[in-house]
């Protein structure tokens, strides 16, 4: 091949590397981005006073005097709301029946849109789901209901060929005429002053149970449950990942029997993770019984079976990475085999083995599959160490999932799901950072 | 077989359990007194690699307390006999043996040879420095905390009396905490010889342990081997002639491994007995 061909070549290949590693970063970027502005704004967001007041009743937060004092603020405009409802409804008596009948099922819309936007209206039952008690508790979400309030959507089918179009109606127009009329722009105007909102930073996202299947509140059953599940993998799959590694690389003779374990094991890394899920629920929970149902243990054991190849594999390249020299020094010194592995060799091969480990240990936290039938539920507290061997708990994946496409209100509470995925990417990036710093720093100890 | 006379008059002669025969000694080097037994033993020991046979038949008897030095070209046999000493050869699994090689009258591959506690006897330095990654201290200390000695002050005691012995106790006595990894490679290659002096062995073998270092380092390391020649049965592989003449008593070159002449050194360099040695001395071939 000549020069010129050669250079050539070389220049394209560049380009075609830069090429494809610019894919990779904007591909990142493109799902980053939603990610990390949606999730943050799970704990900053602009909150309102029924958020305070939430906050207040469920959790026993805040300042009761300054509390009091908003209220008392907020509650003069919402009397005026209530007594503009009440006036109507006392016009609504004096109409003929026909009238009242038509005003009746326009009013009816608009009474829950006002209960959905600012919270129970009185001479209401109280509600006994949590989510009605309240107002909107953000005000970017009060801001689309207001919208909702102020506006009927309908559909317009005019044309059969085309998908039919919506369009909105002012509500505003329908009660021209009564005394109605002026409370769509009142609640346009006064909205701020009855919702009152301010800029919030709620930690407790992190760190409060949830309100009323994530309505309100919080994520922790589901950070806690992802970390036992993780950690509980790790307990089973570490030692018995290593000490299967150690077979391989220093007791195994090579044979037929020893490589059908080594190729079994490399495709138990490629099955499927929701196969690991079937087998563990027919395995763990239906043949050894290891719980009654769904319980942390069999979803932790799950996990352990679906990483352990990784770690196995990651632990053997450490070990063999070992320079033979170290073996050999050791064994002359007079050491035993078993001696020579424990003191010399998996020291040296540690910061192999804790990088395969924690990148497992990644994997484990975010896997939704093994644990669907195993160990996950949608909705749940957070449970006690002693519970896990017996109960199921919420975990970050399964309720991401659960969230985004199996809730009763998903739309409601996108933020809870970005909130849920931030922290579950943040946890796995926590957890591949700190192996790198864990390798970093033992890779200077051993090289002095 | 392809031996010489004189070879096998030292392998016969010093079978007996106290050969008193004169060994010839360079005159600046001081008479070793009661020497001759034989430590080492070699009856028609072959060492294979699966079908292939790397050392053919020896039979030698090497003499405690003396420097012993094999040479040899590349791929000779010698390190594979060297290593078959004290077992490392273990660690290739189609390596096997034949004949009997005999340590102090025990046979070395015998089914009943703790070769743990063999090692422990027969310390070997390897040819490229290889310390543990961790402190000086550690280093040397490894072996006797293997050996069930973890009192902390007759570690140190260890520690200092093996890095005296291998004469780098002045360099490094302040800094016994670091790593041995930031040491220089001559000082390296004495850290080990010191760890290996430090589970008190009989027997040093050391396989080439200037091939990796600096002509000064070397000259250390071979002052190293002068002041030990006396104390312990050394046998040192190597491929340097002249190092070969300056520290041992004997030397035995392998050749395809046969191996061919086994004299006292002065005699082996100066009157060879056999072409393939004169050859392989005057460099007509390596």
């Amino acid at each position: 091949m000549n020069l010129g061909t050669r250079k050539i070549l070389d220049r394209s290949f560049t380009a075609v590397g830069f090429g494809s590693i610019a894919v990779m970063g904007i591909a990142l970027l493109i799902v980053l981005v939603p990610i990390i502005t949606n999730g943050v704004g799970s704990v900053f967001f602009t909150g309102t006073l029924e958020h305070r007041k939430m906050l207040f009743n469920e959790f026993g937060r805040g300042n009761t005097e300054e509390l009091v004092k908003e209220n008392a603020v907020s509650e003069v405009y919402r009397q005026q709301i209530y007594g503009m409802l009440s006036a109507f409804e006392s016009e609504l008596e004096t109409m003929d029946a026909e009238k009242k009948q038509d005003y009746l099922s326009k009013y009816g819309p608009v009474k829950t849109a006002l209960q959905t936007l600012i919270g129970p209206l009185p001479g209401e039952a109280e509600a006994i789901l949590t989510r009605y008690k309240y107002g909107q508790t953000r005000w970017g979400k009060a801001e689309e209901k207001l919208h909702e309030f102020l506006y009927e959507t309908k559909w317009d089918f005019s044309n059969p060929d085309a998908m039919s179009k919506e369009y909105f109606v002012s509500r505003a127009t329908e009660f021209e005429g009564t005394s109605l009329v002026k409370l769509f722009p009142f609640v346009e105007e006064h909205l701020e002053d009855v919702l009152r909102p301010e800029f919030t930073v709620y930690w407790g996202f992190l760190t409060d149970s949830s309100v009323d299947s994530h309505i309100f509140g919080g994520i922790w059953p589901e950070i806690q449950g992802t970390f036992f599940l993780a950690v509980g993998a790790m307990l089973f799959a570490f030692p018995l990942g290593v000490i299967a590694a150690v077979y391989f690389t220093e007791y195994a003779r090579e044979g037929f029997f020893n490589s059908i374990l080594r190729s079994a094991n490399s495709t138990l890394a490629g099955v499927p993770s929701i196969v690991f899920g079937l087998f563990g629920l027919a395995f763990f929970i239906n043949t050894l019984k290891v719980s009654e149902s769904k319980s942390v243990l069999a979803g932790s054991l799950t996990l352990a079976i679906m990483i352990l190849p990784t770690i196995i594999r990651a632990a053997e390249e450490a070990i063999l990475s070992v320079p033979k020299t170290y073996k050999e020094a050791s064994l002359s010194l007079g050491s035993t085999k078993w001696n020579t592995i424990m003191t010399v060799i998996l020291p040296a091969a540690l910061p192999g083995i804790i990088t395969g480990g924690v990148i497992s240990l990644g994997r484990a936290a975010g896997e939704t599959a093994p644990i669907i039938f195993t160990a996950a539920v949608s909705v749940g507290s957070a449970i006690g160490l002693a519970d896990v061997f017996s109960s199921p708990t919420p975990a970050l994946s399964w309720n991401i999932y659960n969230l985004a496409s199996e809730h009763e209100a998903a739309a409601e509470i996108r933020h809870v799901q970005y909130g849920m995925v931030l922290s579950l990417v943040s946890i796995v990036l926590l957890l591949n950072l700190s192996a790198i710093l864990l390798r970093a720093r033992i890779s200077k100890k051993l090289k002095g | 077989m392809h031996m010489t006379a004189d070879a096998r008059e030292v392998s016969t002669s010093a079978s007996g359990a106290t050969a008193t025969r004169d060994i010839y000694l360079p005159s600046e080097r001081k008479i070793i007194s009661g020497g001759g037994t034989p430590h080492v033993v070699a009856k028609d020991f072959s060492i294979y690699y699966g079908e292939f046979e790397a050392v053919k038949k020896v039979n030698a008897d090497i003499l405690s307390k003396y420097v012993t030095a094999i040479i040899g070209p590349s791929g000779c046999g010698k390190s594979t006999y060297l290593r078959a000493i004290n077992r490392m050869n273990d660690l290739i699994p189609s390596c096997h043996t034949t004949g009997a090689l005999l340590f102090d009258g025990e046979d070395i591959y015998g089914k009943f040879t703790d070769e743990v506690l063999l090692r422990k006897k027969i310390g070997m330095v390897f040819q490229k420095p290889n310390p543990f990654p961790k402190s000086i201290f550690d280093n040397i200390a490894y072996g006797p905390r293997l050996h069930g000695i973890n009192d902390k002050k007759q570690l140190s005691e260890i520690v200092e009396r093996s890095l005296r012995k291998a004469a780098l106790w002045d360099e490094v006595s302040d800094r016994l905490d670091k790593n041995a990894l930031g040491l220089s490679g001559g000082q390296q290659q004495r850290l080990c010889v010191a760890r290996t002096l430090a589970v008190e062995p009989e027997i040093l073998l050391l396989d080439e342990p200037t091939s990796a270092l600096d002509p000064k380092a070397t000259a250390k390391i071979e002052d190293l081997i002068q002041e030990l020649r006396g104390s312990y049965t050394i046998m040192i592989v190597t491929h340097n002639m002249q190092q070969a003449s300056r520290v041992s008593d004997y030397t035995m070159f392998f050749y395809e491994g046969v191996l061919v002449e086994y004299a006292p050194t002065a005699q082996l360099f100066t009157n060879p007995k056999d072409r393939m040695t004169e050859d392989y001395i005057t460099g007509r071939f390596s």
